[in-house]
């Protein structure tokens, strides 16, 4: 039985944990559907507490949908580590042969695309609701889209701090919503600069450093928090 | 070689053991014995590297383990007290995604294999979440099938809910890893005889 088995490459390890989490997401899909669906319900409840004043709606369309964004994705977080951390999984990625930061930035990815991509493309029928001009909605998605993996990014520090804690959920939405305001600011400060007749480019480009940042940042604190939270 | 200096471990305020030290070399077995709550799970966790330990180090070829990181994780295979199994996913998928993170892969058919030596030959596709206490223990076992390759293992309690036939083929699986060289360290609380092994045995 102890054939020589063939090495696996980092990518392929990445890979193998970034296919494993989308597949659980997949199976588990009432988890998944929930955040959306709070996403879904916050951004419609605005439009249905405040009238039809199509001018006040438009104003506030961006900050609204980015809100609601920022709590959909923190609903989610909670069980980034929470699961692996339970069923004992979390400590195996600990043994890895592989570098815990590059595995850590594969469950990421799947986490943003169970959540943060599922929100971008939903947002665009919840833009109607605010009376947002199509290409004004563009740039809702465009700014979503960048924004979203920072969101996971970042939440993915405060659940790896907080993985094992009792109440953890709450302190974990302290810990990230106050980093989470410059993406919010920039993100629903493209659209309000679009509907102002401003350019996009310097809210959009501020983002994508955002992003750049934290895709090389987090995944390398999220490993060195998840090694002192399961020590 | 693996090697322990000296360790002392305190959890929550409370001494759960102080220096203890003992060196294992290649081809043999380390028994870790101790009543419950006596830090049999924290002294694996901390050979592994999970946790640091209160004083003392624990050695691999003689560098500290907590500095090795994936090194060590390539060498080495722990199986915790959890069974590290996805409860929506299947044997298979279990075995194929623990192997690849521990550095091995393994093609369908040699993890269907595993599971059969396993005693799972049937249910490669039952999501865990269906199984039984001993069945999922035997799911987790399966790694050690095609675990040759790793010269230290790690096993915490690997006889809880087994019955007599995984029994013998778990003690037997052990057998070989250290006449072949392996380091094997487990606790267990069943006196589960792994004759033909060099053993020390290591009470806390």
């Amino acid at each position: 039985m102890s054939t020589a088995v063939p090495q696996v490459s980092l990518l392929a390890a990445v890979r193998c944990i970034f296919v494993r989490d989308l597949r659980l997401a997949l199976r588990r899909r009432a988890d998944t559907l929930a955040a959306m669906i709070f996403f879904v319900m916050v951004v419609s409840l605005f439009p249905l507490g405040i009238g039809p004043e199509s001018a006040l709606l438009r104003t506030m369309a961006p900050g609204v949908v980015w809100v609601a964004a920022l709590l959909s994705s923190m609903l989610s977080l909670t069980r980034l580590f929470a699961d692996d951390h339970q069923d004992g999984t979390l400590e195996q990625l600990l043994l890895s042969a592989h570098p815990l930061a590059f595995l850590a930035l594969g469950k990421i990815a799947a986490h943003w695309m169970s959540s943060g991509l599922l929100l971008v493309l939903v947002a665009p029928l919840l833009a109607l609701q605010f009376d947002l001009s199509p290409s004004a909605c563009g740039v809702l998605v465009l700014s979503l889209l960048l924004g979203t993996p920072v969101l996971s990014l970042l939440g993915a520090i405060g659940a790896a701090l907080t993985v094992g804690l009792r109440g953890g959920s709450v302190l974990l939405s302290l810990l990230v919503l106050p980093l989470a305001v410059p993406v919010l600011v920039f993100g629903a400060g493209a659209v309000e600069a679009y509907n102002a007749g401003l350019g996009v480019s310097a809210h959009l480009s501020l983002l994508g450093a955002l992003l750049v940042l934290a895709l090389a940042a987090a995944p390398v604190v999220v490993a060195a928090a998840l090694r002192i939270a399961l020590e | 070689m693996l090697a322990l200096r000296d360790l002392g471990c305190t959890r929550s305020g409370r001494r759960l053991f102080s220096g203890v030290s003992c060196t294992v070399a290649a081809g043999q077995l380390l028994r870790v014995q101790g009543a419950n709550g006596a830090g049999k799970t924290s002294l694996l966790r901390i050979i592994c590297g999970l946790l640091e330990p209160t004083s003392g180090e624990a050695l691999w070829h003689g560098q500290g383990v907590t500095g090795l990181r994936e090194e060590f994780g390539r060498e080495l295979i722990y199986l915790g007290h959890a069974a590290a199994l996805k409860d929506d996913l299947s044997p298979l998928e279990n075995l194929q995604a623990a192997s690849t993170l521990g550095g091995q892969w393994l093609d369908t058919a040699q993890a269907r294999a595993a599971l059969a030596a396993a005693g799972l030959a049937g249910y490669d596709n039952t999501p865990v979440r269906r199984l039984s206490q001993g069945q999922r223990r035997r799911s987790a076992l399966a790694r050690l099938v095609h675990g040759q390759y790793a010269a230290l293992w790690v096993l915490d309690e690997p006889f809880t809910a087994l019955d007599v036939l995984a029994t013998q083929w778990l003690a037997d699986l052990i057998r070989r890893r250290v006449k072949a060289g392996g380091i094997v360290v487990l606790t267990s609380h069943q006196d589960v005889a792994i004759d033909g092994a060099p053993q020390q045995v290591l009470g806390l």
